[in-house]
């Protein structure tokens, strides 16, 4: 038998988990937004079909701000210069665009002249005024390459990442323009550089794992082991907990590492998340054992007193929380998949680990927990006396706080930001906000018109939709700007035209239109082909506009109203959108949606799991009141707290499902043991309080410290779910001790009557 | 995928072979001269031709768009060759013609004429690196080869489809040209290019020529038929065929006139 071959059992874990940690270091970090997406997703499948027919467009974004408040100077223009020249150098660059090498055009002799905006040679006070005039006249520049108010310019960098896996790639990216910034802020005092773009968000993403992985999980490790010592007063239990704890998140992050899985920012919390729910578990098995031997037993007796009474709730509230990370799977994120399925393994593993390696832990160094005192029974005892006499009051107050949740969590709406998830500590974030600051947002969408037939675009109908297109998007409050081909058409119309204002209106025929075109494509320089705006065909246009960082129902809608607007115009074209961050925003709907199914599936399973495990129908439909209120009331408090709803968020309600039931079943149990014995339903109550107030106690206080580790992450994503987490674990406890208790009494006695009635 | 396995290993294959010229030296930049000398005087005296070609656009998503043109090119035997170019599709650009001179000592010129507005327009000289006609060749791609436009150095000696070859590195010597270099294939047996690598401002690869069905033309000049430029940065593509090429065809180097472009045929 294994209960008296500790040393094997010890010895044969140790090995498993040597065996399976070598996956560890299969583990890698990626920074790549696509990770929060299926390869089918419908959005990023648009996404990159607009990248493969135009140029791609991830990009590194320089923005440039003088502390005069004034780019118009030679100091500036320098730096400029420097920094455009220097952008050409980025790895993997296709592409680097300022106000410096923006292909000014203009009528010379009867000629089409194509040059840069900037030259080096040209910087006098004439010339410098002559830039800022062309910056600001022309729509391609003006909000686009400097901000409207002439306080600050962009350097846009485009870059071509492999296929794959992009955070190598990304990383040198990131790397070479953080040096780039510093050199130029260097040398040119009294400007500040701040970097953004999709490559700085992929790495951001990266950045935030890595962050989280270096400074959560130690600090976790530590609360956790706090709170194991304050709890246990034994360095033995304390040992043996920390024990389970290292060997289930090895095997775990082992496991992971041979299923070819990576650490996101989603997985680089499966050790925080496994390690609280493995503390859960050794935590029921100790306190028995404490118990036990109080009483009296020896320690085998004492440690067979715990299997006897643990095994079954450890081995249900295990699988009811597997269950419920296992629903993450019907998650549109596949990195919340990861996070589910690998919690659901640690989750199981922690079970296993808890009932074979503590109780052989325990043998092993032959520990006496019964001079300890514990303290805090007494207080449980009370409180259930207190229950049973306010009952009556609990129950509308219940009901009272009950409502109110409920009219809150209407408040909540779901909204996805994904620059936002970031920090203000963040160098993203503060990039971010610095953008937003001066220029409005950098929320872009990509609007593709296409007319399906060869030179569409040139035919002047077509030339027409776009340019009202084009008007109508600048028309639009959220709008701060809009690339279009219609301005370059105009623009060049006017060129052809000796520069008379009066031309700057679209070419009147097809072959104008084409053959302008075909020249001043002819007159571009390297690099600045104008392939990201218009297919090979010139069957299809691009159109870029840069919207405010609006929330995923305003930028999902503003996507629907272009469209709207775009089919009234009664035309052949078709129009299409894709970005990134419409990605993002629909996939926070969506996501929703279908993590609401997930956390339906993972109610009926449960419930039928508690049915079965509480052998009664009764107390199995009960159990569904304390285990869906808490999550009510979580998220009317986010409500008010918040009220946005982002990606992490949806996951939290099938999530917490599973770890909630926890108390539950403890108490029902318990309950229900006492009911067997036929004793009346205060004492019920009673015996139910006092056997596991306190574990239901500690347990809590474990899982909110292990969850509320994450709120110290500075990735909105992760701090969120952690405080939601937090909020639902407490009020669990707190609906399980006074809610659940009051209802009971009311049910049962009501019931008792009415059975006394029928005696009679 | 494809483009980038090619492009490894051809960076791979540089690698290896680099041991036996590892180093620029005199002698290995007066060779790489010599070659590209023996290559320019190889193909002089054919005087002037004429051809039709097809020129086939890909996109990444493997989306293709064809341009139908005519060239026709004048031989200068002291100074670079002079070309025209005629566009006949797509239609709203048939008729647009295309004038450039290639000098071997000063920048290149060139003009356009545009039926649209029937007016001759000149192209700065400065922008020769820009695309031609929205494809994978720059002007500079296109005008004739001229000794003294580069710095020669002969990196390695190869086999390139079977046959033993130069690899000669050109670093173009006009500050307004788009490359940082190229690498030239030029096969032993008739100097001719078959392959040519362009690396970009930053000193990455970004293009791949490999010209193909090679055919003789008067005993002597070896043409290819087809022609297709690779971007490796961003997959697109763009192959050059011709389908018809004769010389001596009569024209004159008077043909050869902005004035005369706007009734080019």
């Amino acid at each position: 038998m294994l209960q008296h071959r500790p040393l094997l059992v010890l010895a044969g874990w140790t090995f498993f988990a040597l065996l399976l940690g070598i996956g560890m270091s299969m583990l890698t970090f990626r920074g790549d937004y696509r990770v929060y997406f299926e390869d089918d997703n419908p959005q990023l499948l648009a996404f990159q079909n607009v990248q493969e027919v135009f140029s791609k467009s991830e990009n590194v974004s320089f923005l440039v701000v003088p502390d005069s408040g004034n780019v118009f100077n030679a100091d500036t223009f320098s730096l400029l210069i420097a920094l455009t020249e220097g952008a050409w150098q980025t790895p993997m660059s296709s592409r680097a665009e300022s106000l410096v090498n923006f292909q000014h055009t203009y009528a010379f002799d009867d000629d089409l002249i194509v040059e840069d905006l900037i030259e080096p040679s040209r910087m006098s006070q004439t010339d410098i005024e002559r830039v800022k005039q062309v910056a600001m006249s022309l729509p391609e520049i003006n909000n686009r390459l400097v901000a409207s108010q002439g306080d600050a310019a962009v350097v846009e960098v485009t870059v071509n990442l492999p296929e794959g896996d992009h955070t190598l790639a990304v990383a040198e990216i990131a790397a070479y323009a953080r040096e780039l910034k510093a050199e130029m802020e260097a040398a040119h005092p009294g400007h500040t550089i701040y970097l953004s773009g999709v490559v700085m968000m992929n790495h951001a993403f990266a950045e935030e794992a890595q962050k989280d992985a270096s400074t959560l999980v130690p600090l976790m490790f530590a609360i956790i082991a706090i709170a194991i010592v304050l709890m246990t007063r034994s360095a033995v239990a304390s040992l043996a907990t920390m024990i389970v704890v290292a060997l289930s998140v090895v095997i775990t992050m082992g496991a992971a590492g041979y299923a070819g899985l990576f650490l996101s920012t989603a997985t680089v919390n499966v050790p925080t998340l496994v390690t609280t729910l493995a503390v859960a578990d050794c935590m029921h098995l100790v306190v028995s054992i404490r118990q036990g031997m109080k009483q009296g037993m020896s320690l085998d007796e004492a440690i067979q007193f715990s299997l006897n009474i643990n095994t079954k709730p450890v081995l249900i509230t295990s699988i009811t929380t597997a269950v419920g990370f296992l629903t993450l799977n019907f998650s549109e994120v596949p990195i919340l998949a990861d996070l589910g399925n690998l919690t659901a393994l640690g989750v199981m593993l922690a079970c296993a680990l808890s009932l074979t390696l503590v109780p052989a832990f325990f043998r092993l160094c032959k520990v006496n927990l019964a001079g300890q005192t514990e303290q805090g029974n007494d207080f449980f005892a009370k409180l259930g006396q207190w229950v049973i006499v306010h009952y009556k009051m609990i129950l509308p107050v219940s009901v009272l706080v009950l409502l109110i949740s409920a009219y809150f969590v209407n408040k909540n709406e779901l909204n996805d930001i994904v620059v936002k998830y970031f920090d203000q500590s963040s160098e993203l974030r503060q990039a971010v906000d610095a953008q937003e600051r001066l220029i409005g947002g950098m929320t872009n969408i990509d609007f593709v018109i296409d007319t399906q037939s060869v030179s569409g675009i040139n035919s002047p109908d077509v030339l027409q939709d776009l340019e009202a297109f084009t008007h109508w998007l600048r028309t639009q409050p959220e709008v701060i700007h809009v690339f279009s081909m219609a301005d370059t058409y105009k623009r060049l119309n006017k060129n052809m035209n000796n520069d008379d204002d009066s031309f700057y209106i679209l070419p009147q025929t097809q072959e104008e239109a084409a053959q302008f075109l075909l020249l001043y494509e002819m007159s571009l320089t390297y690099g600045l082909d104008i392939n990201n705006q218009i297919d090979i065909d010139k069957a299809a246009t691009r159109v870029v506009a840069t919207l405010q960082n609006l929330g995923s129902k305003e930028f999902t809608e503003f996507e629907q109203r272009a469209k709207r607007w775009f089919e009234s115009l009664d035309t052949q074209a078709t129009l299409s959108a894709a970005s990134p961050p419409l990605m993002f925003a629909h996939i926070g709907e969506v996501n929703m949606r279908s993590m609401v199914n997930g956390a339906l599936v993972a109610l009926v399973l449960i419930s039928a799991m508690l049915v079965f495990a509480l052998k009664s129908w009764r107390l199995g439909v009960i159990s569904l009141l304390p285990n869906l209120i808490p999550a009510g009331i979580g998220f009317g408090i986010w409500g008010v707290i918040s009220g946005e709803i982002n990606l992490a968020l949806s996951v939290v309600l099938s999530m917490t499902l599973g770890i909630i039931v926890d108390d539950t079943v403890h108490f029902l149990s318990k309950y229900n043991v006492a009911r067997a014995q036929n004793k009346s339903v205060e004492a019920c109550v009673r015996y139910a309080f006092s056997t596991v107030g306190m574990a239901l106690f500690t347990t809590t206080v474990v899982l909110a410290s292990g969850f509320g580790v994450l709120t110290f992450s500075s990735f909105a994503l992760n701090a969120d779910m952690g405080l939601l987490t937090v909020i639902i674990i407490v009020a669990a406890l707190i609906v399980d001790l006074l809610f659940l208790p009051a209802f009971l009494l009311w049910l049962d006695k009501a019931n008792n009557q009415k059975e006394k009635s029928y005696a009679n | 995928m494809q483009i980038r396995t090619v492009s490894l290993m051809l960076v791979c294959v540089s690698l290896l072979c680099a041991g036996s010229y590892a180093h620029a030296d005199e002698a290995s930049k007066l060779k790489g001269l010599e070659i590209a000398t023996e290559r320019k005087s190889r193909d002089m005296g054919w005087g002037d031709s004429s051809a039709e070609a097809t020129m086939i656009l890909r996109n990444a998503s493997g989306q293709e768009a064809s341009r139908e043109l005519r060239m026709q090119s004048f031989e200068m035997l002291e100074d670079g060759d002079k070309a025209l170019t005629i566009f006949d599709s797509p239609k709203d650009v048939a008729g647009t013609a295309f004038l450039s001179f290639s000098h071997a000592r000063e920048p290149d010129e060139q003009w356009i004429y545009l039926p649209a507005i029937k007016r001759v327009k000149r192209i700065a000289t400065k922008n020769k690196s820009g695309p031609f006609v929205g494809s994978e060749f720059a002007f500079e791609d296109m005008t004739s080869f001229e000794v003294e436009k580069y710095d020669y150095d002969l990196i390695r000696e190869d086999t390139f489809d079977g046959e033993a070859v130069w690899v000669i590195e050109q670093t173009p010597k006009d500050d307004f040209s788009g490359y940082s270099k190229t690498l030239v294939w030029v096969d032993k047996s008739e100097y001719r290019a078959r392959q040519i690598e362009y690396f970009d401002r930053k000193g990455a690869p970004l293009k791949i020529l490999v010209l193909e069905d090679f055919r003789l033309y008067k005993d002597k000049y070896w043409r290819p038929h087809s022609s297709e430029m690779i971007n490796l940065q961003t997959g697109k593509s763009t192959r050059l065929i011709t389908n018809k090429l004769e010389f001596d065809t009569g024209v004159k180097e008077s043909d050869f006139d902005k004035s005369k472009l706007r009734r080019a045929r």
